[in-house]
């Protein structure tokens, strides 16, 4: 990958990563072909994300990560949509998690994707918040690429407060506290 | 063929929008209820499917979220169907007649509140040329409404005897969301909404999902003391090109139930799958009930109707109905697509 491709999206790349073959258009004689259609499309809905995620999205307002797990299994989903997923089972009891947490994985990215990420490269990963049985997924920054590793300690960095909203983009991004690391055999099973 | 049973039905509520729960929390207690009902888990289950449509909620991949009320570890065998759940059970009949199975849980529900469901249901439409004009599916029935009134295969008092009728029988039915009817003198002078419908004549907008758990020979005599067998089941396709249908009849329901074997006996109750009054006389006559037959005693779709789910409901009732005894011999019909398109058609009998 040339330095140059670091900012542009995949779409835009030179032979592009899902380049195809000619398209070839059958023989109409004197018609000619029509190769476009135009029909756009839009629908509204009104979403409501129910009552576990709207526990974890109030706990958010507040700074808070909120986990829940059921009466049958030690397990605390974050964030939770209702179910241990494992179970089957609603999740009745909320349990605060983090804001300390372990990276369980990551990615050093070098196509940018999306309105929000951040100037290429940058590290996306799986972030295992303390008391969590899952990871989430968020963006870690204020540390050199190459000293980021499996195990390492991080805290979210959050919004100003007068920007508190019922948001997973609360969390701005992730960055490394001075901590030892987690042993990758404590991750079993979380990555 | 394997003889396979219905043994286990489970519904929620219906209602016109549950905005407090989202997809899983909807659906979880369903499956859990239906369970219970015979002392089962989800290692008891080969197969499981699911039918759902990501439109009607506006969310993606909701199927797999549902998944999360399943239980689904160890990691289990499961399809889904972006069709109605009577398509999801058929898909689990053939598994099991194909030997891969001998039981399966299959629900199927929505959410359409949180979108606008006659646009939504447009999308069902062919997208090049029905899609972009965006018929809603009120306009649609009208259409066919309006062939039948013409071609005096129905009259406008026929057809709100049809909603009074199912809805005075939803009140008996504790999960359905429109009970009871004004008279139909009262229902024939109220105004249009899409002339020739009536708000009447139209299914009313519902959340809700149904579960059902089906097994073969020896397992459903064990889990259900009068299992509800599936003599026969068939699904078939009319033209999604409406212009080329006469939209009064639906040849597929006839073919269906000739090659689910509804004719092979006598019919002790029928739930079927019309969302709009005029549609049950079609399917009905397409059926070939006789007068003696009870149409939809659960009030059918016109008292609820969660679209992926009001399909697999017919199933459920006629099977409810055979489990207690109180009817012998059932056919169930379920629809999808506009227009009675597509059509299933299920023979259940008691032993």
């Amino acid at each position: 990958m040339s330095p140059a491709d670091n900012d542009r999206t995949i779409a835009q790349l030179p032979d592009g990563l899902w380049s195809q073959p000619a398209v070839t258009v059958p023989d109409l004689g004197d018609v000619e072909p029509v190769q476009r259609l135009r029909l756009p499309a839009s629908m509204t809905y009104r979403y409501n994300p129910g009552l576990s995620q709207t526990r974890y999205l109030r706990g958010l307002e507040q700074k808070k990560i909120i986990g829940e797990r059921s009466s049958d299994n030690p397990d605390v989903y974050v964030p939770s949509r209702g179910m241990n997923p494992t179970e089957g089972t609603p999740t009745t009891e909320q349990v605060e998690v983090g804001p300390k947490a372990t990276i369980s994985s990551f990615c050093v990215v070098h196509i940018g994707f999306g309105v929000n990420a951040p100037p290429t490269p940058f590290v996306s990963a799986l972030i295992l918040p303390d008391g969590a049985a899952v990871s989430l997924y968020g963006t870690l920054l204020e540390v050199p690429i190459e000293d980021v590793r499996i195990g390492m300690r991080v805290e979210p960095v959050w919004v100003a407060d007068d920007q508190l909203a019922p948001s997973s983009e609360n969390i701005t991004h992730w960055r490394p506290i001075d901590e030892p690391d987690v042993p990758a055999e404590l991750l079993k099973g979380h990555m | 063929m394997r003889d396979v049973a219905i043994v286990s039905v489970a519904q929620s509520d219906f209602v016109r929008a549950l905005t407090r729960r989202n997809e899983v929390e909807m659906i979880q207690p369903v499956i859990q209820q239906a369970f219970d009902q015979i002392g089962a888990t989800i290692a008891d289950i080969d197969f499981t499917v699911s039918g759902s449509s990501d439109y009607l909620a506006g969310q993606a991949f909701s199927f797999v979220m549902t998944l999360d009320a399943v239980g689904a570890w160890p990691p289990i065998s499961e399809s889904h169907v972006e069709m109605d759940g009577a398509w999801a059970l058929y898909e689990a009949w053939i598994k099991i007649q194909a030997g891969h199975a001998d039981t399966a849980l299959i629900y199927g529900y929505s959410k359409a509140s949180p979108g606008d469901l006659p646009r939504v249901l447009s999308r069902q439409l062919d997208p090049y040329y029905y899609a972009p004009l965006w018929p809603d599916s009120v306009a649609m029935a009208g259409l066919q409404a309006r062939q039948m009134l013409d071609r005096g295969a129905i009259t406008e008092a026929e057809m709100a005897g049809i909603a009074h009728r199912n809805r005075e029988a939803a009140r008996s039915n504790p999960h359905a969301q429109v009970k009871g009817s004004k008279t139909v003198e009262e229902l024939l002078a109220e105004d249009y909404l899409s002339d020739p419908l009536r708000t009447h004549d139209c299914p009313p907008i519902s959340d809700g999902g149904t579960a059902v758990i089906i097994a073969a020979g020896d397992k459903a005599r064990e889990w259900a003391k009068r299992p509800a067998w599936i003599r026969g089941i068939d699904h078939r396709v009319d033209s999604h090109s409406f212009g080329t249908r006469d939209l009064t009849r639906a040849p597929s329901i006839a073919k269906a139930a000739e090659k689910a074997g509804v004719h092979d006996g006598p019919i002790d109750v029928a739930e079927v799958h019309a969302p709009f009054s005029h549609q049950e006389k079609i399917v009905r006559n397409e059926l070939g009930l006789g007068d003696g037959v009870a149409v939809n005693p659960s009030g059918g779709a016109l008292a609820a109707n969660a679209v992926m789910a009001a399909g697999l409901i017919r199933l459920g009732e006629v099977a409810n109905r055979i489990m207690s005894g109180e009817a012998n011999r059932g056919v169930a019909h379920a629809t999808g697509g506009q227009l009675l398109q597509q059509n299933l058609v299920a023979v259940l009998e008691g032993e």
